[in-house]
């Protein structure tokens, strides 16, 4: 009975029967954005779970690793927890062996490795054999898997800098795959966003939370903000050219009210949101998306239910420098102060520091989340939304870009600041508009929506000692950190798995 | 004194028996034969049943009558079945001890442990050299972790082979640690330890090659105890009665210590608000979580012969009640064997049946922790809560999600229980062929099945349930394996060549099938949109061996012994390409003391020299039984994302390596065997190398390269080494006293030698051994030249007092770079072992086993997680328990990484002390046997934990070892 040694799996399945029909092509498309929010194949269960290899299953979704490098490691925010090695990313001191780090890294490249797998098992001839409506559907999804890879591959170069590359040509196995450098990498990305910036649904017209043409324009407006950090060369003038596509795309406005914009119902209230991560309490449980934030930020004397969740995790709040950002008059600045103190004496004490009340489990009229638990959050984390774009379109124009000008941009400015303000009292003159002062409005603006450290970078003010803030190197007062901090070093579990890496400078 | 009894003793060659006891039974009157086997002894008139011993020898009796006169009676005594020639199950046949070549140790009932067992393994503990048995936890019908020469891989199985009877039994873990058998505490305490005749221990690769594709970590034969042919019907009862108490309570604060703490800490830690939560109780929680667990064990056997058909027919009923309230194992067994024999003998059908249902209430033992944890100046029980009336922290009129949950709810608020129905049985057909006896043909059909139904109910009330509104679910699981073993085995005795030739070779299948159906989780109260059922997936896995197989064994004049096997086996769980492996085995032995020179040797009796070499295979992997496709999961009804306002179930591509293949464990060995002054004195050493090649171990994958960072793929070696040493000795034996004493002695030494395709010395390896506190610390690392597991972790700094220094820590490497972690120490043990004796002074006798471990470290984690004032005032708006320790160590925050936590659990501990007092016969053939027994009477260890044998070196709110004392008594009809 030798024949019998050729067992197939009973529950799962083989990967010919995933991609024989249309509507199994696409649950495994979901799986491609469901990398942003999510940590497994069960939210809260782990191994053999789990997408990636991590102690706590809570801890290797995306949106929290991604937030953590780029808010806890700026004077936006800080942890109290201790766990592990977590605590240098608020003190600026990791090392290529930083667990976080490697979580942020593996997750990454799982999601890169879904995208090139999904482009990998469609290929066109296979496509071609569906009927000419659903190949048409699959090669829509198709486009979106590259739109997904560009943005991972731009977190990669962003964060690591030179990073091993892999496409749908390489087979799955157990091989080294070759490093490339940053600025080659930016081409890459570059490339395949202009090749499927115009083959993607207009901005807007997908279903709301998919890629579109909107989201294709945006990701390269980023890349060209920051290219200039990536490669050399300053691409401001293009920066300019797709915020200008977005804003006269005519499918975005800005939300009448920005508190609307991190409740429940912020899909409904606006037109602002260009690409959110999606999160539901019931169906898409997650302790690596909003849950984490929102559960994250409460503590103290501070009451869960108020925030529409069932208990403070007490773990995040925010650096005096940020909150002395905000003039009193700013709506924007969302502090819970009672109990709390503005400067941090003891990192691990969630009382030290303002705790942040941005993001909600309820709904703009006060509805509570769908996950009567409270456990689970609604709340979609606007990874992409117009007041970026303006940001984006008045810093090119001040970094000399061609394509904008001045008056559009104090224009956009002072939308965001009239909204902030309730009226024009808050609005700038054109002789207030400097890029420091579009750094400093991007942070009350933008502040925790995962910008912080790409800015500071951009700015020349993340490492060195131009701009200090509280316990930045692992001094109360602040103090100046090595320029290698610029960028997070390739995990040394992967230059062991993979020999043919080279570190990243200096680490 | 009217006469007397007098006469000689001799052996089957009318030989004198020298100093052979002789007695008189039921008086005290005796006497020691002379150098000629000659006795006399004085008596008065009557009747007298003489008894004689002898070394060697089988007891002898003859009844005599003394009319004043001088009765003569004359003894023959047959020579007793000694080791040497008792048969030992090995795979596939039987072999004669003296005619082994492999490193086999067998333990036969007598041996056993004795006391309140409920798993076949606990009845060799500290019994057989190389074999380490450490029990996972004290809870009813636990597993234990079970190790022959070390563990020989990374990821895939370390557990070795179980043949019950010639089936192969599924005693595997799931990939999440828990029984492959759902709602059994493990798949071993479906098994009754009472119907067992004999455990044998297969080691060395010779030995075991045989079992090739499943026998790289060495293969545990058990065979049950069956009828007698022609033999008159027998009943046994048996009884044993049990009392289990915790051995010691934790230490932690008192309340008044604690309230103490708290009110300084508040101050210190400006957190005044903190004196408010304290409360007026004093509870020691520990206290209210255990209790005495009572165990009865009672089994009934029937066994006898009716002509040609020995039967054996079993009863048992065991109930036992875990120390941690609420929990407990109820198992009812049944035990039939027949073995009849046909057409002269020719045919011998073994039938082999065996059913178990066991119940189990399985206590939640995540109390153990919250015991530990809980605020000591709390109450058990609130009569204004809600929650079922325990006292529970609140944050803003809910439970705090964050916060320890009351130990005692914990136990009686959730209710976690199962019914498991196994069957094992086989049918064995052995035929000798009419036209040519020496050659026989044996078919072995088998099957291992079980069904299990259990489900959890979390009470509505239970604050850590409360939300939800209570939840519920039932599961179900069964198991189906199958067996079938065919081979010929042909042997002939050729004089004139003085050669033995035993040639054999065979087909074995098997398959292994599991499944689960899916179902649904609900809420009690609260079945609203808010509180939607949530669904588990189906779990339903296959995999089959298939296996040819020869062994051939050659005896020349019987002194040089030779074993050669040959093994070609096929596994599922590899592509077509990788899935056949060839395993090969050749051992030589050489009874020395058959040569001339040694023949007439007084001093030496036995000595044999044993060379074995041979290759095992592996392949039981418990993560995944297709390691090698390209397999989809799809994702549960919670885990999907949000397309407009539709949530879509996502399917995701496992990591798969399609090359993956064998695993492959090559073992030398090198073994004496010695017996001295007629084996009064015997034993054995052996020294082995064992190298395991193409690890199967779950790695860290290049970014990019698979389908996730990890796979499962043929990376490393490891390697063991050891010694091992048995001695047997009977110091002391005459008609009133026996002394019989045994030692073992094991010494191993595991190393990775290699863990990457690459060789990087940079590299620390693979981060493992995760613990409680904080997210994602590990404290345990895989490193090439180092044991697997060892410890991963700070070396602390200490002041001139001897105190630990928060947070100062030395930099071991001198690298500078703020890496500071250093290897040290693992929890292997480096020496083993094991000590028993038994006394017997006539109808009374004493036994005892005294098992050591010397050089296993143990990480204490839940000191290093609560001894700190950190934890003490909760920024989650809770207090906590804390531990004296951190009285001495001052420390503020919880410090995992440092060594002042690795402590060494190096032990020795009574495992088992027994006294028996045999009545012999109370009435007409009846007889009684009572006994007393105490287990893990004590423990002497520097550890500071609870219990210092933890195999995963990792001490973390385990369920606590027991003591035990029972009572028990056996009836024979």
């Amino acid at each position: 009975c030798t024949k019998d040694l050729d067992r197939k799996p009973i529950v799962d399945v083989t990967s010919d029967v995933v991609y024989s029909s249309p509507a199994t092509i696409k649950e495994a498309l979901a799986k491609l954005y469901g990398g942003l929010s999510l940590s497994g194949q069960d939210g809260t269960n782990p191994v053999p779970v789990a997408d990636i290899d991590a102690q706590d299953v809570g801890s290797n979704g995306y949106l929290r690793n991604y937030w953590e490098v780029e808010e806890l490691t700026t004077d936006e925010a800080i942890i109290a927890w201790n766990d592990g090695d977590l605590q240098n990313y608020n003190t600026n001191n990791w090392n290529s062996n930083n667990t976080y780090i490697k979580l942020t890294y593996n997750r990454i490249y799982f999601n890169i490795s879904q995208c090139n797998e999904f482009l990998r098992q469609l290929p066109d001839s296979k496509v071609s054999g569906f009927p000419a409506a659903d190949a048409a559907n699959i090669n829509g999804y198709k486009l979106e898997a590259r739109f997904l890879r560009a943005l991972f591959y731009w977190n990669a170069l962003d964060l690591f800098g030179d990073v091993p590359v892999t496409t749908e040509k390489d087979a799955v196995g157990n091989f080294s795959p070759k490093q490339m450098s940053r600025a080659d990498l930016f081409k890459f990305v570059e490339t395949e966003l202009l090749d499927i910036q115009n083959t993607l649904p207009d901005a807007g017209k997908n279903e709301y939370g998919r890629a579109d043409k909107g989201t294709a324009w945006m990701l390269l407006a980023k890349l060209y903000l920051n290219a200039k950090v990536y490669t050399g060369t300053d691409r401001s003038t293009d920066a300019i050219t797709y915020a200008n596509k977005i804003t006269s795309s005519g499918a975005y406005s800005l939300a009448a009210t920005y508190r609307n914009l991190f409740l429940t119902d912020s899909r409904a209230t606006s037109k602002e949101i260009i690409f959110p991560i999606r999160a539901n309490g019931l169906t898409s449980q997650s302790y690596s998306n909003t849950t984490f934030i929102i559960h994250g930020s409460t503590g103290g004397k501070m009451s869960p239910p108020d925030y529409g969740i069932n208990g403070s995790w007490s773990g995040l709040r925010t650096r005096k420098e940020m909150v002395t950002k905000f003039p009193d008059l700013d709506s924007r600045a969302m502090f819970f102060t009672e109990g709390q103190t503005i400067d941090i004496n003891n990192i691990t004490d969630f009382t030290n520091g303002y705790a942040v009340v941005k993001y909600k489990n309820v709904s703009s009229t006060g509805a509570a989340g769908s996950d009567k638990n409270g456990t689970f959050v609604d709340t979609d984390f606007p990874l992409f939304r117009l007041a970026d774009v303006y940001l984006i379109y008045a810093e090119a124009v001040l970094r000399g870009g061609a394509g904008g000008d001045r008056a559009t941009a104090l224009g956009y400015i002072n939308a965001l600041r009239n909204r902030a303000y309730g009226g024009t009292s808050g609005n700038i003159t054109d002789a207030a508009m400097t890029l420091d002062l579009i750094l400093d409005e991007r942070v009350r603006e933008l502040y925790w929506e995962a910008h912080r450290r790409t800015d500071l970078v951009r700015f020349g003010k993340y490492t060195g000692g131009t701009y200090l803030w509280q316990w930045k190197g692992g001094v109360q007062a602040g103090t100046s950190i090595d320029n290698r901090f610029n960028l997070f070093p390739i995990p040394t579990t992967d230059l062991t798995a993979n020999p043919t890496l080279k570190p990243t400078p200096g680490y | 004194q009217d006469g007397s009894i007098s006469g000689q003793v001799v052996d089957e060659t009318n030989q004198p028996v020298a100093f052979a006891s002789v007695t008189i039974k039921g008086g005290t009157r005796g006497a020691s034969a002379d150098d000629n086997g000659r006795f006399k002894i004085p008596v008065s008139n009557g009747t007298y049943t003489v008894v004689v011993n002898a070394v060697g020898f089988l007891q002898t009796s003859q009844n005599v009558t003394v009319k004043g006169n001088d009765a003569a009676v004359h003894f023959a005594l047959k020579r007793a079945t000694t080791d040497l020639t008792e048969a030992v199950v090995i795979g596939y046949g039987t072999a004669k001890k003296k005619d082994l070549t492999g490193s086999v140790t067998a333990i036969n009932a007598k041996d056993f442990q004795k006391g309140a067992i409920s798993t076949p393994d606990q009845l060799i503990s500290g019994k057989v050299a190389g074999v380490q048995i450490s029990p996972d936890g004290g809870a009813p019908g636990g597993a234990s972790t079970i190790r022959i020469r070390g563990g020989s891989s990374l990821n895939a199985s370390n557990d070795p082979l179980f043949v019950i009877d010639g089936v192969p039994v599924d005693n595997s873990k799931k990939s999440d640690g828990t029984s492959s058998i759902s709602g059994s505490p493990n798949p071993l305490s479906l098994i009754n330890p009472n119907d067992i005749e004999s455990i044998n221990v297969l080691k060395d690769a010779s030995a075991t090659a045989i079992y090739g594709n499943r026998a790289s970590n060495g293969v545990i034969i058990i065979t049950t105890k069956k009828g007698k042919k022609g033999g008159p019907l027998r009943v046994n009862f048996n009884t044993v009665n049990s009392v289990a108490v915790k051995v010691k309570n934790l230490d932690v604060l008192t309340a008044d210590q604690f309230r103490k703490v708290v009110k300084d800490q508040a101050a210190i830690q400006n957190k005044p608000y903190a004196v408010d939560s304290l409360g007026k109780a004093n509870t020691n929680w520990q206290d209210e979580i255990y209790h005495p667990a009572f165990t009865t064990d009672n089994n009934l056997s029937f066994s006898g012969g009716v002509k040609n058909l020995p039967y054996r027919l079993s009863l048992g009923y065991l109930h036992q009640d875990g120390i941690l309230k609420t929990g407990y194992l109820e198992r009812g067994s049944a035990a039939l064997n027949i073995s009849p024999t046909f057409f002269d003998n020719h045919l011998r059908v073994d039938l082999n049946l065996k059913g178990v249902v066991n119940g189990n209430r399985f206590a939640n033992s995540g109390a153990v922790g919250d015991a530990i944890r809980f605020d000591p100046t709390k109450p058990v029980y609130d009569s204004k809560s809600p929650y079922g009336g325990y006292y529970e922290w609140q944050d803003g009129g809910v439970p705090n999600t964050q916060s320890t949950r009351n130990p005692v709810a914990d136990l009686y608020l959730k209710n976690d229980k199962a019914t498991v129905y196994r069957s094992i049985g086989n049918l064995q057909l052995d035929y000798k062929f009419h036209f040519l006896p020496d050659l026989r043909a044996n078919l072995n059909l088998g099957y291992d099945i079980s069904k299990s139904n259990g489900s959890v109910r979390e009470d509505p009330t239970w604050a850590a349930a409360y939300t939800t509104g209570g939840r519920y679910h039932e599961y179900e699981q069964r198991t189906r394996n199958k067996l079938l073993d065919f081979y010929l085995n042909y042997v002939k005795e050729i004089k004139s060549i003085k050669s033995r030739i035993d040639v054999m070779g065979g087909y074995s299948y098997q398959d292994f099938l599991r499944g689960a159906p899916g179902f649904w989780t609900t809420s009690i109260t609260k079945n609203n949109p808010g509180n939607p059922p949530t669904y588990t997936k189906p779990d339903s896995t296959q995999h089959t061996l298939v296996s040819f197989y020869g062994r051939l064994n050659y005896t020349y004049n019987n002194k040089y012994l030779l074993t050669a096997t040959i093994r070609r086996d096929g596994s599922s769980r590899f592509s077509p390409d990788t899935r056949w492996g060839n395993f090969p085995s050749i051992a030589l032995a050489w009874r020395i003391s058959e040569e001339d020179f040694l023949k007439s040797s007084k001093t030496i009796s036995n000595l044999k020299l044993r060379l074995g070499y041979g290759t095992t295979g592996q392949q039981d992997i418990t993560a995944s039984d297709y390691p090698y496709l390209a397999s989809y999961s799809i994702s549960t009804g919670t885990t999907r994302y949000l397309f407009g306002d539709s949530a879509y179930y996502m399917y995701r591509g496992a990591p798969y390596d399609q090359n993956i293949k064998w695993e492959t464990t090559t073992t030398s060995n090198i073994g004496l065997d010695f017996g001295l002054l007629k084996d009064r004195i015997s034993g054995s050493i052996d020294v082995y190398y064992k190298k395991t090649n193409n690890l199967i171990s779950d790695i860290p994958v290049a970014a990019g390269s698979n389908l996730s960072n990890h796979v499962l793929t043929n990376v490393g070696n490891i390697e063991n080494k050891g010694v091992e040493f048995v001695v047997n000795a009977i110091p002391v034996t005459n008609k009133d006293f026996q002394w019989n004493l045994g030692f073992n002695f094991t010494y191993n030494e595991s190393k990775i030698t290699k863990l990457s395709t690459v060789d990087d010395p940079s590299s620390p390896g693979v981060i493992v051994g995760g613990i409680s506190g904080g997210t994602g610390n590990k404290i345990q690392i895989h490193s090439v030249d180092y044991a697997p597991y060892t410890f991963w972790v700070y070396k602390q700094v200490y002041d001139q007092t001897g105190k630990p220094i928060e947070g100062v820590y030395a930099d071991v490497n001198h690298k500078g770079n703020g890496n500071l972690f250093y290897h040290y120490k693992s929890p292997a043990p480096k020496y083993m072992l094991g000590f028993n004796s038994q006394f017997s002074y006539k109808d009374w006798n004493l036994s005892f086993v005294l098992r050591s471990n010397i050089g296993n470290y143990v990480y204490n984690n839940v000191k290093s997680n609560r001894a700190a004032y950190s934890v003490v005032i909760d920024a989650n708006k809770y207090l906590g328990n804390t531990i004296p320790d951190v009285l001495f160590t001052g420390f503020n925050n919880t410090q995992f990484y440092s060594d002042y936590y690795v402590e060494n659990a190096s032990f020795l501990r009574m495992d088992n002390l027994q006294v028996g007092y045999n009545f012999g016969k109370i009435g007409k053939n009846v007889s009684l046997r009572l006994s007393a027994i105490a287990q893990n009477l004590f423990v002497i260890t520097k550890y500071t934990g609870i219990d210092p044998e933890i195999y995963s070196g990792i001490d973390n709110n385990i369920y606590p070892k027991t003591r035990i004392f029972s009572l028990g008594a056996s009836v024979d009809f």
